[in-house]
């Protein structure tokens, strides 16, 4: 396959999900936000709270208006750029994603027009059931897109149908609530919670700085900054839980995320470090670190729940002979690489002999593939480098996102004391910090997907489809010429929904008690 | 009389799309963008690459022969 191809149909694809991240994420944290507001409205009976959650909705609405739909695109080039792929997916896929499409979808569109029509038309109580509700829907889609990518991330729950060549679902439950799926559900949307509140900080410093809505702006801070720190406290409770699991079935993964060549027991965390530019293959015996700084035993851990647990590096991984979570040995990448080939020669087999009508052969190539068809994607494996995704990318990517999860902690605490201790109003720098910190809380939910989706290369299913197999023969230029396209219409799109948004900002909440 | 269910729900969404201000400018850019995605790109630029490429093979037929003829030799 032409490595242009790949490179393109990846950055492609990869362009359409960071795009569709900037929005979906917003519309998760504002949705809890603008409800707790509109919760203490009709708990309070207070209609500066009113006020509030519908300056708020209405930001909902905006980033909502220009962000719906911009996932169907992804769906798009599955079809197109992914064929192989997603005929070889089969209905694990496409289930979850038509209950979002169906159940989710059917639940905002019903439960957003009661919100922003339903003023002083509906009930208090209805209307603010309504407001949640439309938050339960975009998370439930949120689930159901999640449910789909963990079993990417890691497949369970299905069975290869060597006469269809698709993946057959055969236990529901598994795929939909597979470790991988719910760690990555409240990962996700916590950091999506976290970027919501950030947002409201954010713009209510704003407010502050030119010296407009105090009150309003001090509420707000004081409701987003207690959701912002709940939220960054449990995104760092799931984000370790994540890397557990990742410890478990993506080993190669973390040994990247970590830059860990030479595994072993007691393994350190590195805390801080700058990798060497010059180590450019995992056998050439340089070492990996201009330097850093590690947490003794840390690593082992997090990934086995103890000190002395052992992980293993991208050698150990290429070389195999270790003891996984699982209790087996682990294959050297050469053994899989060859069971995938007899996987692959076994499909070829079944088909070849059930055209001939050959029963007896076709059974005994079904069986054939059958006990390899966990390494069916090492068949395409040319060479055992192709297996160890970017180390670089995935290295820093992770620290990036670390260190604005902490930092993000240590910012809502910072508000909440100042806003408590009534000081807030008057530190400007701490205006122009949170201003700051909203396009930080956009970096570090793009640094988290780059760190799933290019820590799990070369697989498109791990271990059963790398990408090199799962892309369509189109041509390269093709291929360019949408991503270009997607550039320029995506970006005029983000430009407007700024531009929207920025005017809405300006205009501010309205309502008596909170327009002076 | 009090008008029914149907009838209701129909001046609801009648009314909360006359009273629109700012939505009236969000509901645009949905259309557009819909337009574009399902009338422009999905039509010229995304088309069925399993239907159209197939030549003749069935689908799964030809993801076997592609799966089986990339592989690593």
């Amino acid at each position: 396959m032409d490595a242009s191809l790949l490179d393109w149909s990846r950055a492609q694809f990869a362009l359409t999900a960071i795009y569709h991240w900037i929005f979906v994420p917003l519309t998760l944290g504002l949705a809890v936000i603008m409800a707790t507001m509109e919760t203490l409205y009709v708990r309070t009976g207070k209609e500066f709270w009113k006020y509030t959650a519908q300056f708020w909705m209405k930001l909902f609405g905006i980033n909502f208006a220009i962000g719906v739909a911009t996932g169907l695109i992804l769906e798009f080039e599955f079809g197109t750029n992914w064929s192989n792929y997603s005929w070889f997916v089969g209905d694990i896929f496409g289930a979850p994603l038509a209950i979002e499409g169906i159940f989710a979808f059917f639940m905002e569109a019903t439960f957003i027009a009661v919100m922003f029509f339903g003023w002083n038309k509906v009930s208090k109580r209805f209307h603010l059931a309504s407001t949640w509700l439309t938050g339960l829907g975009a998370t439930i889609s949120a689930w159901w897109i999640l449910v789909a990518n963990a079993w990417m991330q890691h497949p369970v729950g299905m069975e290869f149908n060597l006469d269809t060549v698709r993946n057959e679902m055969v236990d529901f439950m598994a795929v939909a609530t597979s470790p991988m799926a719910v760690v990555k559900f409240f990962h996700s949307v916590l950091s999506g919670w976290v970027l919501g509140a950030i947002f409201v900080v954010g713009v209510s410093c704003w407010f502050l700085l030119k010296k407009r809505h105090k009150e309003f702006s001090i509420a707000s801070i004081k409701v987003a900054a207690v959701f912002g720190l709940l939220a960054s406290v449990l995104s760092a409770w799931t984000g370790d839980t994540s890397g557990y699991q990742v410890a478990k079935t993506q080993p190669m993964k973390l040994a990247a995320i970590e830059g860990l060549y030479e595994g072993g027991n007691g393994t350190g965390l590195v805390a801080v470090g700058a990798l060497n530019p010059e180590k450019k293959s995992y056998d050439d015996g340089k070492d990996p670190f201009l330097f850093r700084v590690e947490i003794p035993n840390m690593l082992s851990m997090l990934a086995t729940r103890s000190f002395d647990g052992y992980v293993p590096g991208i050698q150990n991984i290429i070389d195999g002979g270790y003891v996984t979570a699982d209790g087996d040995t682990a294959l050297s990448a050469a053994e899989k690489m060859a069971r995938g080939k007899v996987a692959i020669q076994a499909l070829a087999d079944y088909r070849k002999a059930r055209e001939q009508k050959n029963e007896a052969t076709a059974q005994t190539a079904y069986n054939t593939l059958q006990e390899n068809v966990k390494y069916f994607g090492y068949g395409y494996i040319k060479d055992v480098s192709e297996l160890i995704p970017s180390v670089p990318l995935n290295f820093y990517a992770f620290r990036v996102m670390v260190m604005l999860g902490g930092y993000f902690i240590v910012f809502f605490i910072a508000v909440l004391f100042f806003a408590y201790k009534k000081k807030l109003e008057g530190l400007k720098w701490m205006h122009y910090l949170a201003l700051l910190t909203i396009p930080m809380g956009y970096l570090a939910g793009q640094a988290g997907w780059i760190v799933a989706e290019c820590g799990r290369q070369p697989w498109a299913i791990q271990d059963m489809l790398p990408v090199s197999a799962a892309i369509s023969k189109l041509s390269t230029s093709s291929v360019q010429l949408t991503f270009f396209i997607f550039l320029v219409l995506f970006t005029i799109m983000l430009i407007a929904g700024a531009g929207i948004m920025l005017k809405a900002i300006k205009h501010g909440p309205e309502g008596v008690e909170i327009s002076k | 009389m009090k008008n029914r269910l149907p009838v209701r729900i129909f001046n609801f969404y009648l009314e909360g799309f006359r009273q629109m201000t700012l939505g009236r400018l969000l509901w645009a850019i949905i259309f557009v963008k819909l337009f574009v995605m399902f009338f422009v790109l999905k039509l010229f630029f995304f088309p069925d690459v399993l239907s159209e490429r197939s030549g003749g093979l069935t689908k799964d037929a030809y993801v076997a022969s592609e799966l089986i003829d990339r592989r690593a030799q």
